[in-house]
C-alpha cells in the first residue's frame, strides 16, 4: 500500500476546520490561517497524556467498584449497593435484561475500554504493525461506547433528585458515583487524546521504506 | 491551479502561521494520574484506617442473619457488618465474623454481649418492629470489664436492660414461676419502675430464681427490709378479718408482675446491694406479714379443740399481729391417754420495737437464747397465749398473746425446742367450760326426787281442797234461807219509805197553798223593793228634799 499521506507530504491539517497547511518551520507553533486553532502533524504528546489519563482511570476504576455507588435509606434502615452488588440484586431478582444492560454498560465497557486503550497505546508505543484496521475499528468502536458507560451514574443521579421523601425514603449518591463518572470521563478524555493516525504511522514507515 | 484541482500544487497551500513557541509543559497532565493516586490513595488509606478489628459471635442458629447485610448497631448507630456465617466446627451453631468500625474497638470487652435483634411481641409490649421488614440486626451490649475479646457467644433474645442503663440488679428466689415472665413490670407502689429481666430454674429444682432490674432513681426504694411479692393476677383471700381482694393494676392482671415495698412499719433500712437475694412472697399480705428477719418460734400447747385455727392465723399481742400459726398438732400421753393439741407459731419479735413510739425500750437481742431468756420473764410476769375467735361468722380463731397476771405459775422449760408458752382457756373456751359446769350441776340435782315430793305436795293438796268444798257446801245450806228472810223484810221497810216520801212530795208541789202564799209574798216584798230604789234615786238628785220635802215642778 503506498498511499500518500498528507504527513509525509509535509503537510498538515487543521483539527477544528480541516483547513490543509504548509508548516513553516519546526521550530515554532503553527496555528490554522482560516480559524486560529493550533495545527500539528500529530496530536501533541498523544501518548503521553493517553497513559497519564489512562493510568488515572485504571486508579479509579478500584474505588469505583468497591465504593457503594448508591445509598437508598428508608424507614427500615438503610442499604448501600455498589455496582456489582446493583447487578446482582437484579440479576438474582430476575430481571435479567435489566442487569445484563447494566453489567455491560457499568462494568463490561469501562473495563474493556481500559484494556483497549492500553493494548492501543503499547501496541503503539512498540510501533506494532498488526491488524491496523480491526485497531482503528476498535478505537472508533472505544470513543462511540465510551459515553454509554455514564448509564450507571445518570440513573443514580436522577434517583437522587427524585427519590427524596425524607424520612420515608431518600437515596443518595456514593462515593463510588463520584469515582465511576471520574473513570468514565478520564476514558473519554483518554481516547479524545489518542491520536489514532498513529496506528498507522508505522504501517506507512514500513510499507513506504 | 484553478484548471488542476486534483493535483493541488503545496505552493498554493495556506502557509501556516507561526506564533511564538508556548512554555507548554507536557508534564501538566500527569497531574491527573497524580491525583487519581492521591484520591485513590487516600480512599484506601481511610479504608484501612477505619478497619475495625475483626469478631466472632456463635449463634444457635443463623435465622434472620445474614452475611455482607446484617449489620451491627448499638444504640441504633451501625458499627460493623456480618461478613460471613459458616456453621461452627461442632456444627451445633453458627459462626458469624463480623468486622466492626474502629472506634469499636473499646466496646469488646469480656463481658460484652451481642443479641440478635428481632420482632418480638410480648403481651408487654413490642419491641423490634423496624426488623420486621428490614432483616434482623445484631444489637450489642457493652460490657464493663476491662478484659478486651475477640470471640463472643451471642444471646439468643436480646436481653431486656442494657449494661448503660442505670440502676441495680437484684435477685428474687420463689417457689415458681407464676404467671411472670421476662420483661414483665416491676412496681413500686404501683409504679412501673423496673422489669424482670431473667427467669431461670434453680439447679437443684426447688425453686425459681428472678433476676431483676430497677431502674435508677427508684432503685433506691430497694433497701434491705424490702418486701418483694408476685403481683399477678387476684388475690382474694379470706381470714379471720373478712374477705379481701387485692390487685396491683389491669396490666398485671395479664401479663403478671412484682411488687415490692417496705413495710410501714418497719425499721429504716439501709439500700441493699445490687444482686442481694431476697425471697419473692406470693402475695402481698403474705409478704408484709413477714415483714421480719427475726424469727423465733415457740410452741403452744392447748387442751381443748383448735377448730377454726388455721395455718397463719394470725399471732396477735393487743391487736398488734406479732407471729403465725405454722403447724397444727396432736400429741398423746402415752401414759394418761391425754391428747393435746400443739401449735407451733412464728413470732417476729422486731415488729413489736417496730411499733415503738416514744419511752422506754427494751434493747433488741440479737441473740436466740437471749430472747428466750426474756419470754421467759415475760411469763413469769403473767404472759400467756390463749385462743380467741377473730370471726364469728366464719369461727375462724386467732391465737392472742396477752398478760394474765392472776394465772397460775408456769415456768418455760428453756431446754425444749421450740419453748412452750403457756396457754390458758380462750374466752369462748371459758364460757363454753362454764356452762359445762353449769349443766353438770344441774344433772347432780335430784330431780326425780323432788318431783314425788312436788307429786305428794300436789295429793295433800288435792285433799285440803276438797275439805274446803265440803266446808263451802255446809254454808251455803245453813245461812241462806235465813238471810233472804232477812232480805225480804227489808224490802217492806223499803217500800214503807217510798210512800212516806211521795206524801212529802205532794207537799212540795206548786198547787199547794203554801207555795201560794210564798209567791204572793215575795210578790208584796218586790213591790216594796221599788218604792224603796225610786226613793233612793230621788233622795240622790234631791237631797235637800229630806230637809225640804218634795219639791215642786220646775219654774
Amino acid at each position: 500500500m503506498t498511499t500518500m499521506t498528507a504527513a509525509q507530504a509535509g503537510f498538515m491539517s487543521c483539527h477544528a476546520c480541516g483547513l490543509l497547511h504548509r508548516p513553516v518551520g519546526p521550530a515554532h507553533d503553527l496555528v490554522c490561517t482560516r480559524c486560529g486553532a493550533a495545527l500539528h502533524t500529530r496530536k501533541p504528546d498523544s501518548l503521553k497524556r493517553t497513559w497519564a489519563l489512562l493510568i488515572a482511570a485504571f486508579i479509579l476504576i478500584v474505588p469505583a467498584n468497591l465504593l457503594p455507588v448508591m445509598i437508598s435509606g428508608s424507614l427500615f434502615g438503610s442499604e448501600t449497593d455498589t455496582i456489582i452488588s446493583g447487578v446482582v440484586y437484579l440479576w438474582v431478582d430476575g430481571s435479567w435484561p435489566l442487569a445484563a444492560i447494566l453489567f455491560i454498560a457499568s462494568i463490561a465497557v469501562p473495563f474493556s475500554k481500559l484494556i483497549a486503550l492500553t493494548y492501543l497505546l503499547l501496541s503503539v508505543q512498540r510501533r506494532s504493525t498488526l491488524a491496523p484496521k480491526q485497531r482503528t475499528r476498535l478505537y472508533r468502536v472505544l470513543e462511540f461506547v465510551g459515553r454509554w458507560s455514564m448509564i450507571d451514574i445518570y440513573v443514580a443521579a436522577l434517583l437522587t433528585a427524585l427519590v427524596q421523601f425524607g424520612g420515608l425514603m431518600s437515596i443518595q449518591a456514593g462515593p463510588g458515583a463520584i469515582a465511576f463518572g471520574a473513570v468514565v470521563v478520564l476514558t473519554m478524555f483518554a481516547a479524545e487524546s489518542f491520536d489514532p493516525r498513529l496506528i498507522w504511522d508505522p504501517v506507512e514507515a514500513t510499507s513506504g521504506r | 491551479m484553478a484548471d488542476r484541482p486534483h493535483e493541488p500544487d503545496a505552493q498554493d497551500l495556506p502557509e501556516a502561521v507561526a506564533v511564538s513557541r508556548r512554555r507548554f509543559t507536557p508534564q501538566l497532565i500527569w497531574l491527573i494520574p497524580i491525583v487519581a493516586v492521591l484520591v485513590g490513595g487516600w480512599l484506601a488509606a481511610k479504608a484501612i484506617l477505619e478497619r475495625g478489628p475483626t469478631i466472632t459471635i456463635t449463634f444457635k442458629t443463623a435465622e434472620g442473619l445474614e452475611a455482607g447485610k446484617t449489620k451491627i448497631k448499638y444504640k441504633d448507630v451501625e458499627i460493623g457488618l456480618v461478613k460471613t456465617i459458616t456453621l461452627s466446627p461442632n456444627r451445633k451453631g453458627i459462626v458469624a465474623t463480623a468486622e466492626l468500625s474502629k472506634q469499636s474497638e473499646e466496646f469488646l470487652r469480656e463481658d460484652t454481649r451481642f443479641f440478635v435483634v428481632r420482632p418480638r411481641i410480648t403481651a408487654g409490649g413490642v419491641s423490634g418492629l423496624g426488623t420486621l421488614l428490614s432483616g434482623g440486626y445484631i444489637g450489642i451490649d457493652i460490657g464493663k470489664s476491662r478484659e478486651p475479646r475477640r470471640d463472643f457467644v451471642g444471646l439468643e433474645v436480646a436481653p431486656i436492660v442494657t449494661g448503660e442503663e442505670p440502676g441495680r440488679q437484684f435477685m428474687l428466689r420463689a417457689d415458681d414461676l407464676g404467671s411472670t415472665d421476662v420483661g414483665s413490670p416491676v412496681y413500686f407502689r404501683r409504679v412501673t419502675v423496673g422489669q424482670v429481666v431473667a427467669t431461670a430454674l434453680d439447679k437443684d429444682g426447688k425453686g425459681v430464681t428472678f433476676t431483676i432490674f430497677i431502674q435508677a432513681p427508684y432503685d433506691q426504694y430497694v433497701t434491705k427490709e424490702t418486701r418483694f411479692w408476685n403481683a399477678s393476677g387476684i388475690d382474694v383471700s379470706l381470714d379471720s378479718s373478712g374477705i379481701q381482694v387485692r390487685t396491683e393494676s389491669v396490666m398485671s392482671i395479664l401479663v403478671g408482675g412484682i411488687a415490692f415495698q417496705v413495710e410501714s412499719d418497719s425499721l429504716p433500712a439501709p439500700p441493699a446491694d445490687a444482686n442481694t437475694i431476697f425471697t419473692l412472697f406470693s402475695d402481698r399480705t403474705e409478704a408484709l406479714k413477714r415483714a421480719d428477719i427475726i424469727v423465733d418460734k415457740y410452741l403452744l400447747v392447748f387442751d381443748g379443740s383448735v377448730r377454726g385455727l388455721s395455718v397463719g392465723a394470725p399471732l396477735d399481742f393487743r391487736g398488734v399481729t406479732i407471729g403465725e400459726v405454722v403447724r397444727i398438732g396432736v400429741s398423746i400421753d402415752p401414759k394418761t391417754l391425754v391428747f393435746r393439741m400443739p401449735v407451733e407459731v412464728k413470732l417476729f419479735p422486731r415488729r413489736l420495737a417496730a411499733r415503738h413510739f416514744t419511752g422506754g425500750t427494751l434493747a433488741p437481742l440479737e441473740s436466740e437464747d437471749a430472747r428466750w431468756r426474756r419470754m421467759k420473764q415475760l411469763v413469769d410476769h403473767g404472759l400467756r397465749a390463749q385462743l380467741r375467735s377473730g370471726n364469728l361468722l366464719t369461727g375462724q380463731l386467732y391465737v392472742a398473746l396477752d398478760f394474765f397476771p392472776g394465772s397460775p405459775k408456769v415456768t418455760i422449760d428453756l431446754a425444749k425446742k421450740p419453748p412452750e408458752i403457756p396457754t390458758i382457756p380462750g374466752t369462748f373456751e371459758e364460757l363454753q367450760e362454764t356452762l359445762t359446769g353449769i349443766v353438770k350441776k344441774l344433772d347432780k340435782l335430784q330431780i326425780e326426787e323432788i318431783g314425788g315430793d312436788a307429786r305428794k305436795v300436789l295429793a295433800s293438796l288435792d285433799e285440803t281442797l276438797k275439805g274446803v268444798d265440803v266446808l263451802l257446801k255446809s254454808v251455803d245450806a245453813g245461812l241462806v234461807p235465813d238471810l233472804r228472810r232477812t232480805l225480804d223484810t227489808a224490802a217492806q221497810t223499803l217500800k214503807s219509805a217510798e210512800g212516806t216520801l211521795k206524801s212529802a212530795e205532794g207537799t212540795l208541789s206548786s198547787v199547794s197553798p203554801l207555795q201560794a202564799d210564798l209567791q204572793q209574798t215575795l210578790r208584796e216584798l218586790n213591790r216594796t223593793l221599788t218604792a224603796v230604789r225610786t226613793l233612793a234615786d230621788m233622795l240622790q238628785q234631791h237631797p235637800e228634799s229630806l230637809i225640804r220635802g218634795k219639791p215642786g215642778p220646775a219654774p
